[in-house]
């Protein structure tokens, strides 16, 4: 990752000597941004703790608040005096499309940056490692990959999760039923109200579920991970390389500033809206070295 | 169970639900009936034209939006409006469109056909004799719809322009395959982060039924107090 | 428009590794076929029933039917899904809540139950205004003949309302066919609900959503054609 590195401060510093001033044409979401003094952010009903609802239903989250930090160094890189950070809710199903029709300009949520996705968005770095495994009842006794033979399982549609389900079940034979449902709260609720057996989902947010829920003790997540650590990232419009040097730079710095460190805290190791439940999850190492040199790779290997 | 019946998690969670979440159904129902009801009778008036093209536009129009389900309607528009608005102004990129426009679009435009059907049976209600008349007054065809034959077949539609009104409220609950926050999509967010299911669905279908028994009730008595005097 | 068409994308593998995307658009089709159809037949008995009681000489009947329709009408479909799903098992007693939730396909079960009873008041209202349209004559003529009030309905004022509320029966079961896209909220895998996962995986929006409305408006003239000709097949020779 160092000639990317290079690459990256490279653009930081083209950033910082303020290569906009010399009347450069603006382009894309800046010019946007710039014209209607206004930016404005997707985010996500459920996705504990990186961007969900809090008790008086208003957004809150670890990538919500990077995100506002996002929005304040377009804000300062545009030189505008006041730019209004608008809100609009996306599901897993609909964020890709609208992130593409230019309803929204950032998704900040939980959404797993693969080479796929590529093809419609772009990503910013990575703010986020996590695997795919799945949530059950103690009582069920399901662990392993293969416990989920002909059962009925639930994701949420339009997540790199489902995908890999199917693929699974495909590969392997097994014979579930896969049902999609429109966001985490909804498919983790098929699992409390045993409509389904198990729910399958990025490791993290099952963790935030399970800890959220009325009887936490009840639930075990699956020891069998059924993907690699993938990484998170928050998502822009694709081929609009300005705005997103903009948020590469301003993301990088915040990653690498005890700033980036005291986020995570705040997010994953201290007690958080809306119920005050600490999700206990400390830095892994992979993801020290993530923050430590902000990455947009799309490849699990490349963490 | 009703055992355990929590009224306190509706109780605690009204200002929400109604402050936002009605407001929400109620703003969209009033905006997406008016801008229905005008398309509408456009449609209607198109489609009675007789002028070949545009009489079938106005057809194939309703009769395919007619022919959707609401939700794979609601579907398309909240990914396509902003690239209509993107052609419509000449824009490169696709233009901003927020989730509340989007479904006031989708809501108009949709129920605009079945508008169109109640206007074009309430147009054609009127006597031909009418319209005759206005001509033989020297009036324009524009004037004759104007003065003769639009007040009239919108008095004589009302009730049933209401009632169709009543159903575009019930409809506005589907949103919620959007995550936009309505009284329906209020509700359930209630519902699923405070595992409060039973409560908050029960307590959404008696508001639901208690606006709308209630509305068309009126309905039925308008209905008797506008019957026309043919 | 920046969108990259891409039509040769139903021809693809889906990801769920069983066929193409276009299999599995078809597989949605199929389920919506098959709710409505089902749906449909608790529809037309229940609402013929309610309908029948509403027409009745009979104070108690025709509270139970006006009772029947009030409800089913005044709550939106949306609402009476989840009651179904969600709050129904959960009010019933505990073994017999988690038998009916670990149902297999228990959307596709739910589905049917709350589109068929939801449909059957909107059938009840047209098979009531069928038969208060007949003559009067035609019941008294029933009773002099000697029938019962049974015989009346099942021999003389059924069969007549039918003919009469063909065409607003069949726009009611094209309004059911079109229902069956509210359940994909409980998890029904039919059409509205493939179209959307088709344009996840592949993120050919425009593509997919376009299947699907050719699928349907393909569907509706089928079964516009279909009453047609049962129109002429069960119309009374020399009737109106």
């Amino acid at each position: 990752m160092r000639l990317r590195d290079a690459f990256l401060l490279a653009a930081i510093a083209a950033l910082a000597s303020g290569a906009p001033a010399r009347g450069e044409e603006l382009t894309g979401t800046l010019k946007k941004v710039k014209e209607t003094g206004a930016i404005t952010i997707g985010t996500r009903d459920s996705s504990v703790p990186f961007s969900y609802l809090d008790g008086s239903q208003k957004p809150v989250g670890y990538a919500f608040d990077i995100c506002l930090k996002v929005a304040d160094a377009v804000k300062a890189h545009l030189k505008l005096d006041k730019m209004e950070v608008k809100l609009n809710p996306v599901t897993s199903a609909t964020r890709i499309p609208l992130i593409a029709n230019g309803t929204i300009d950032l998704e900040c949520g939980s959404t797993t940056n693969n080479a796929d996705r590529q093809r419609q968005a772009a990503f910013t770095n990575t703010h986020f490692l996590t695997a795919t495994r799945f949530v059950a009842k103690k009582d069920k006794g399901l662990d392993k990959t293969d416990d989920l033979k002909g059962r009925t399982v639930v994701s949420t549609s339009g997540t790199t999760n489902i995908r890999q389900i199917n693929e699974i079940n495909t590969a392997r034979s097994l014979g579930m039923k896969i049902l999609p449902a429109k966001d985490h709260a909804e498919a983790f609720l098929m699992v409390e109200t045993g409509r389904a057996d198990a729910f399958v989902m990025d490791d993290v947010l099952l963790a935030s579920l399970v800890a959220g829920s009325k009887t936490p003790d009840a639930y075990t997540i699956s020891s069998e991970a059924q993907s690699k650590p993938e990484p998170y990232g928050i998502m822009l419009r694709k081929d609009d390389a300005p705005f997103k040097a903009v948020v590469d730079a301003a993301t990088a710095a915040l990653y690498k500033s005890p700033e980036g460190k005291a986020l995570y805290e705040k997010w994953f190791t201290q007690a958080i809206p809306p119920r005050g439940i600490n999700l206990k999850l400390p830095m892994s190492e992979a993801m020290q070295k993530a923050l430590a040199n902000p990455s947009d790779s799309p490849d699990p290997a490349a963490y | 169970m009703f055992a355990n019946f929590d009224v306190s998690v509706i109780a605690s969670s009204l200002p929400y639900l109604f402050g936002q979440g009605m407001v929400f159904t109620l703003t969209l129902t009033a905006l997406a009936a008016s801008g229905g009801i005008v398309f509408g009778t456009a449609l209607a008036m198109m489609r009675l034209s007789g002028i070949p093209g545009v009489t079938h536009a106005a057809k194939i129009y309703v009769e395919t939006m007619r022919s959707l389900p609401l939700v794979l309607v609601i579907f398309w528009f909240y990914f396509l409006v902003p690239y209509i608005g993107a052609w419509a102004t000449g824009s490169a990129t696709p233009i901003q469109v927020g989730a509340f426009a989007s479904a006031l679009v989708t809501f108009t435009l949709f129920e605009a056909a079945y508008f169109a059907e109640i206007m074009r049976a309430g147009i054609q209600s009127i006597p031909k004799g009418q319209t005759a008349a206005a001509s033989a007054l020297g009036m324009s065809y524009a004037q004759t719809m104007r003065l003769v034959v639009l007040p009239q077949a919108l008095r004589n539609m009302l009730p049933l322009l209401l009632t169709q009104t009543i159903v575009l409220f019930q409809d506005t609950s589907l949103v919620y395959v959007l995550s936009l926050t309505d009284f329906m999509g209020a509700a359930s967010k209630v519902a699923q982060r405070d595992g409060r299911l039973v409560e908050m669905y029960l307590f959404a279908a008696l508001v639901y039924f208690a606006v709308c028994f209630t509305a068309s009730w009126l309905v039925r008595r308008l209905q008797t107090r506008v019957a026309i005097i043919r | 428009m920046n969108y990259n068409w891409n039509w040769g994308i139903f021809l693809e593998p889906s990801p769920e590794g069983v066929g193409t995307y276009a299999d599995m658009l078809l597989s949605g089709l199929s389920w919506t076929v098959a709710t409505a159809l089902c749906s449909w037949v608790i529809a037309f008995s229940l609402g013929s029933v309610i309908g029948v009681l509403r027409t009745l000489p009979s104070k108690a009947a025709n509270a139970v039917g006006t009772a029947y329709v009030e409800l089913f009408r005044n709550v939106p479909l949306l609402v009476q899904m989840f009651l179904w799903y969600f709050v129904l098992p959960e009010v019933l007693p505990t073994e017999i809540g988690t038998a009916v939730k670990q149902l297999p396909d228990a959307p596709f079960y739910t589905a049917v139950l709350c589109l068929g009873f939801f449909t059957a008041s909107r059938v009840a209202e047209q098979v009531r205004a069928g038969i208060q349209s007949l003559p009067r004559g035609q019941a008294m003529a029933g009773t002099a003949l000697g029938f019962t009030t049974a015989q009346t309905y099942r021999h003389v004022l059924l069969p007549n309302a039918y003919r009469i509320i063909l065409p607003p029966l069949t726009s009611e079961f094209l309004n059911n066919l079109k229902n069956t896209s509210v359940a994909l909220t409980i998890g029904l895998l039919e059409l509205t609900a493939r179209a959307r996962s088709m344009q996840e995986f592949s993120f050919q929006v425009f593509e997919a959503f376009t299947a699907a409305t050719i699928l349907y408006v393909l569907i509706n003239l089928v079964v516009i054609a279909g009453a047609t000709l049962l129109e002429r097949y069960v119309a009374v020779p020399g009737g109106r």
